[in-house]
């Protein structure tokens, strides 16, 4: 009895935590709409702020004056990071901020290792909280029982603060209706400003109470970011309240959940998400959104088909690609074909998000299974290079028709977070499987056929089937299917009342994607000789994330541009400097402000608004 | 859409130029006082906690090297190295950049297993020596073992022996494990299991948790440790989630009246953030540079200080070896020809800041061996005590049993 | 005249409140019968339940004879429903002509084809159509750019590119100026004419109802008050009662359309 009691206090505390730094998240979003990365760096920041005041001063003061400071320190980056950064991009297509925000995780992650070091640092105990005491025979530590207090002590401020302050029933009003709130003549720039520093003091304090219960790295950010994001969906975007049910939901089954089966915890809170989403598509306690109105989305200009000269061009670049063997190297070549590969990645992405309008935390799934539908066939079955990039897109494709089944019932974020964990638990099975899938360690020896086994015809046929797939592509977005997509992404009651059935052509456009991203792991397997869970985790998804959103999501080439730009920034910059996550970061953010459209789509625009009148695009 | 083709060719030349950049410039044929180049990844924006010190320790093997008249009669020793950023497949991408545009002899370097794997792989398909200096996985020289492939540190099987021999003399007969949920923390477990039962049949197994590496939930985990009652706990975990685990533990008092075997524990970048909490009594491997008397390491010892102005982590000390073992091996083949680096690699000794090493010629485990000891706190830090260091040969299963796991070449 | 629609019995109760109480009317091939009364007399909520976003509790409702009650929106489509919105819904990045496509290419069930392109397919057909309704010339226009009013004539012409039986029209003439209104509903009563569809809309400029409609129903509390001729609907004692008590409202502006 008493190991049960202990057991859910030790849950308790656990949710307190995930609770606070989930709470800011929530009510940024609730407010601004904007998919935070940095939430994590917030909390980073505040973990590192209250080591080193705690380290420096000793005692009560120290430790909780550091606390403090740091939540303060947090949440003023986050009115920084709102002022010179979020405040110019309000009026860019949805999620171009994520784009933004994810700039600042990469500088973030540098400045915290420039400023403190690489060390592991390990906190003091909080002075007079660093016994335990005994309940039923069992040790419960004292700083556990404060958080299990602090957690809804905070949620009963937030409530105060919303409930019983002018600002909070704005933030209230905003967090329900954004369009009526600029209507009433509410400073929106303002309550953006405040909100952000909020949801960043919440963050900094999360990370800076985690101190004497672990080590602070350089991976937390990233880590809790993610959890993060799961409790605040769980419990309904914009609901503190929620994100605490939440919180409190995911931190019991973690405690209870190692005594069953230890393994679980490496998936547990995805698992919870997709149930609850599968039961709940707004989550716990979130509304469903009121269709949005004249927001910032701009409306992507009717298709155009491409002019003869034009074509001529791109077919005569097309043939310099297929030379490029005669006078490049072997490494020229790896690199080429990496990049072409993901092109196809990132163009299989942008099929679903731009003319589907279906945002995706998780195309790595698709893109890994691929690598692993070619990996296992080799491991299992000698089979062929040909064989192995016939059973990627098989894979693939058949995880997308399941997954995308439930995905496809949701939107917006939700369905992101959806993908996300489908994904998880896709890597998991990989990860886990290790009869099968070799586990972490991988599947070794998945080289190209001997034919090509070299570098230039491993190239050309990258090369080949990369174009292959984006006419492909192409050419599915001008006919009637890929006008059915968009059409459901732009109205869907329009769809509905001339008898289009919108999820099921969300499904196929879901299927078609996996298919090309499976096609795009398989290549990637042969091209590195080998699989690893990896390519099925998160960092991957938001590689595709960043190349999509940095090109453009609404223009077919964006996707071209931006796996160009990204990965050949990532790839020449580590060979160039430590510091690489700094200046790819600072890149990005300047790209985000020089192109609040994404490169391709500006370049687009401009060349067509120059070009004539009477294509221009409506607001 | 119209312009679409136009951005398709200038993302294109994009990237033709983006990977131009990369050609740098075209080898010439080697002359006599050319560099040796050596290729070396590592996850240093990833792990740099590890990775920055044992850049340090290759940094001064090459130097020293070169000192001393670098290879091959007063060819000079060049070292390319490339972050991996924590993942496989841009460790392979920077090895096919090394060996193409870089024209090294040899790679070198990794921290993760997975990551070895993939370089080792990508080492046998391409024919090129690869000496993975950190990885611990048993795979890489047995069950995956190649022709090219050789291993500098004791694997997770050999760890794990040496901690046996004092699990065994211990009374407990209840033991708890706890390790991190991958192949590392899988293949100490088994393999301390294995031994364990193998030298104290009366040992049972009643409880095991396995946190997620990284995101160890560590006040349920403690808990359920507790909740089965052992008589001892072997632990596996390190890093972030170490601490996290000793503090939890030591307040929960799971340590209280319990003996703890621990793997790597005391290897300074581990045991340094605990700072005076280190948990007293745990019987641990790890690295107690202040208190090694041996002429190899104190002359290391001193210039690792004189250099650096800190102290070596076991990082430094792995830098260094492999260095210094490749050198040896370009000397010993008298050719940068991978076939005559691979076959100088077998059975070649090399002195390290240990004492002399061997590559076993069947399975190409070095015989480096580790320190296994007890913790104490001294002067508010960590330190072992009681220690002793383990040759690596005497708990490798013999050559020719381990080699004989291996694939046929 | 042949019966398009028919709906009988209908009822929807949200938590105890009755919104419909069994409601039962006809809507005959050519007509014009505008469905009107106070806010909250359950107007939108039949509207709702025969165009298939809302399913009744009880009661029928059938087109052409064929049960479609509880049937999804697209289902009742397919059985020739056309719809406009009180806010216009059309496809915003999609040209006035490829608005009109689409519902062909749906009609045709040709929206699974991946390979042929979209653009040229039943272009011909949709061109006549926005002929029809003057909009010919901004075919090629991105419909997100164009002025309200041809959103309003864009919409009609998707509602009846499947040659529906029914039209149904949600406020058609909302935000629009006065001018307009008399326009799209002259207009309306135009395609009526050729095509003998039905038409059943929803309206609250009463100038509108009773000069464009051919029967109008009235509605109060989830209940018809009454149906019939405009003059009978403006002669009769409930339905002024309903409106404020007096008649004031439905008399004939000066300078009002009609």
């Amino acid at each position: 009895m008493g190991f049960y009691v202990a057991q859910f206090l030790g849950g308790l505390a656990q949710a307190s935590s995930l609770f606070i730094v989930a709470s800011g998240l929530s009510i940024i979003f609730g407010v601004t709409r904007i998919v935070n990365f940095a939430h994590g760096t917030f909390y980073m920041v505040g973990a590192f702020v209250a080591y080193s005041i705690a380290d420096r001063v000793a005692g009560a003061w120290g430790f909780w004056g550091g606390i403090a400071t740091a939540a303060l320190v947090a949440g003023g980056i986050g009115v920084a990071l709102e002022r010179l950064l979020l405040r110019r991009l309000y009026q860019s297509p949805a999620l171009f901020q994520l784009l933004a925000t994810f700039g600042v995780v990469l500088v973030g992650q540098d400045a915290v290792l420039a400023i403190w070091g690489p060390e592991d640092r390990l906190g003091p105990r909080a002075p007079g909280l660093a016994g335990r005491v005994h309940l039923l025979g069992q040790a419960i530590p004292h700083y556990d029982l404060f958080l299990i207090v602090l957690g809804p002590v905070v949620l009963g401020l937030l409530w105060l603060l919303f409930h019983r302050t002018r600002w909070g029933v704005l933030v209230r009003a905003a967090t329900e209706d954004r369009e009526m709130t600029a209507a009433l003549g509410v400073d929106e720039s303002r309550l953006f400003t405040t909100v952000l520093f909020l949801g960043a003091l919440l963050a900094g304090l999360a990370g800076a109470i985690q101190l004497p219960r672990e080590a602070v790295t350089l991976h937390m950010d990233v880590a809790v970011v993610v959890e993060a994001f799961v409790v605040v969906v769980v419990g309904g975007m914009g609901s503190v309240t929620g994100a605490f049910l939440a919180a409190l939901l995911i931190g019991q089954l973690q405690a209870f959940g190692i005594l069953l089966v230890p393994r679980i915890t490496v998936v547990l809170a995805f698992l919870v998400m997709a149930i609850v989403l599968a039961i709940r598509p707004y989550g716990l306690l979130g509304r469903v959104p009121a269709l949005p109105r004249g927001t910032a989305d701009a409306v992507e200009p009717p298709l155009r088909p491409a002019s003869p000269g034009l074509i001529a061009v791109a077919l005569a670049l097309t043939l310099v690609l297929a030379a490029l063997p005669v006078f490049a190297g072997d490494y020229v070549l790896a690199l080429a074909s990496e990049t072409l590969i993901m092109v196809l990645f990132a163009a299989s992405l942008q099929f679903i998000m731009g003319p589907g309008g279906m945002m995706s935390f998780g195309h790595a799934a698709y893109f890994g299974l691929g690598a692993y539908g070619a990996g296992l066939v080799v491991k299992h079955f000698g089979a062929t290079m040909v064989t192995g990039l016939v059973a990627a897109p098989l894979l693939a494709g058949l995880a997308a028709l399941v997954f995308g089944w439930f995905c496809v019932r949701l939107s917006g974020v939700y369905l992101a977070m959806l993908t996300l964990a489908f994904a998880q638990i896709a890597w998991s099975v990989m990860f886990e499987w290790t009869a099968v899938t070799g586990g972490d360690n991988g599947i070794l020896g998945v080289w190209p056929a001997s034919w090509a086994a070299t570098a230039a015809p491993f190239y050309e046929l990258c090369l080949g089937l990369s174009i292959a797939a984006l006419l492909l592509l192409r050419r599915i977005v001008f006919a009637p299917f890929g006008y059915a997509v968009r059409a459901g992404r732009d109205s869907p009651l329009r769809c509905e009342a001339i008898g289009i059935d919108v999820q099921r052509f969300q499904w196929l456009a879901f299927v078609i994607a996996g298919v090309l991203a499976g096609l795009a792991g398989g290549l990637f397997a042969y091209a590195k000789g080998s699989v690893f869970p990896t390519y099925l985790d998160v960092p991957v998804s938001v590689d595709g994330l960043v190349m999509v959103l940095l090109g453009g999501v609404q223009s077919l080439v964006g996707p071209i541009v931006g796996a160009v730009v990204f990965h050949g920034l990532e790839t020449q910059l580590v060979r160039l400097t430590d510091y690489w996550r700094l200046v790819v970061g600072v890149i990005i953010i300047l790209l985000v402000l020089a192109f609040p459209q994404g490169i391709a789509g500006a370049l687009g625009g401009r060349l067509r608004s120059g070009r004539s009148g009477t294509g221009e695009a409506g607001r | 859409m119209r312009w679409s083709r136009t951005v398709v060719a200038a993302g294109l030349g994009v990237a033709l130029r983006v990977a131009l950049v990369g050609l740098g410039t075209a080898p010439s044929p080697a002359m006599a006082d050319e560099a040796v180049k050596i290729g070396e990844i590592n996850s240093y924006t990833g792990l740099p906690a590890f990775t920055l010190p044992y850049r340090n320790g290759w940094q001064m093997a090459v130097e020293e090297i070169n000192e001393a008249g670098g290879v091959l009669g007063g060819r000079p020793i060049e070292v390319v190295s490339r972050d991996d950023d924590g993942k496989p497949e841009d460790a392979v991408r920077a090895a096919t950049e090394l060996l193409d545009n870089e024209k090294v002899v040899a790679l070198a370097g990794t921290y993760f297993s997975h990551i070895g794997l993939a370089v080792a792989d990508f080492a046998l398909h391409h024919k090129i020596l690869f000496i993975a200096s950190e990885p611990l996985t048993d795979a890489l020289t047995w069950d995956k073992g190649n022709r090219y492939t050789f291993r500098l540190r004791p694997n997770t099987y050999t760890q794990a022996a040496m901690l046996v021999e004092e699990a065994a003399k211990l009374p407990a007969r209840r033991w708890a494990t706890v390790a991190p949920n991958y192949e590392y923390g899988e293949s100490a477990v088994a393999s301390f299991k294995q031994l364990l039962k193998a030298k104290r049949p009366d040992v049972e197994f009643v409880a095991e948790q396995w946190p997620v590496q990284g995101r160890i939930d560590a006040g349920p985990v403690v808990q359920a440790l507790a909740a089965a009652k052992p008589d001892a706990i072997f632990n596996v975990t390190f890093g972030a989630d170490l601490a996290k685990f000793v503090r939890e533990g030591s307040i929960r008092g799971l340590f209280d009246d319990r003996s703890v075997v621990s793997l790597l524990t005391a290897e300074p970048e581990y045991l340094d953030p605990l700072k005076a909490e280190a948990p007293e009594g745990w019987i641990v491997t790890g690295y107690p540079w202040d208190q090694i008397q041996t002429p190899a390491h104190q002359t290391f010892l001193d210039a690792y200080r004189k250099k650096f102005g800190e102290a070596p982590r076991l990082g430094s000390v792995v830098g260094y070896t492999t260095f210094k073992a490749i050198a040896a091996a370009i000397n010993k083949a008298g050719s940068t020809d991978s076939d005559k680096l691979a076959e100088a690699m077998r059975g070649l000794s090399v002195a390290s800041p240990f004492g002399d090493i061997t590559f076993r010629p069947g399975d190409h485990q070095s015989t480096m061996g580790a320190f296994v000891g007890r913790l104490a706190v001294k002067d508010g830090h960590g330190v072992m005590v009681d220690w002793r260091y383990d040759d690596g040969a005497a708990y490798l299963p013999p050559d020719d049993v381990a080699a004989a796991r291996r694939p046929k070449d | 005249m042949t019966v398009v629609l028919r709906v009988e019995h209908l009822v929807k109760s949200f938590g105890g409140v009755r919104a419909v109480d069994d409601v039962g009317f006809t809507v005959g091939a050519g007509e014009r019968v505008a469905l009107i009364g106070p806010n909250g007399a359950g107007k939108t909520t039949v509207f709702n339940m025969l165009n298939g976003q809302l399913r009744p509790d009880h009661g029928s409702i059938q087109i052409d004879g064929v049960e479609v009650r509880g049937r999804r929106p697209r289902a009742i489509w397919r059985r020739g429903v056309g719809r406009t919105f009180q806010i216009t819904a059309t496809l915003p990045s999609m040209t006035v002509a490829e608005n009109v496509q689409m519902v062909l290419l749906s009609f045709h069930r040709r929206l699974f084809d991946i390979w042929r392109p979209a653009a040229p397919r039943y272009r011909d057909q949709a061109l006549a159509l926005l002929d029809r309704v003057g909009m010919a010339d901004q075919a090629d226009r991105a419909s997100a750019t164009l002025a309200y009013g041809d959103l309003k004539r864009l919409e009609l012409a998707v509602a009846l590119a499947s040659r529906p039986r029914l039209l149904l029209m949600d406020e058609p003439t909302a935000g629009m100026a006065p001018r307009e209104r008399a326009e799209l509903m002259n207009l309306t009563a135009a395609l009526v004419a050729e095509s003998g569809v039905a038409v059943l809309f929803t309206e609250h400029d009463m100038d509108i109802v009773f000069g464009h409609a051919s029967r109008i129903i009235v509605m109060n509390q989830g209940t018809i008050i009454a149906s019939g001729q405009p003059a009978d609907i403006r002669a009769d004692a409930e339905v002024q009662a309903v409106y404020l008590g007096s008649g004031a409202m439905f008399a004939p502006r000066p300078g009002g359309a009609a």
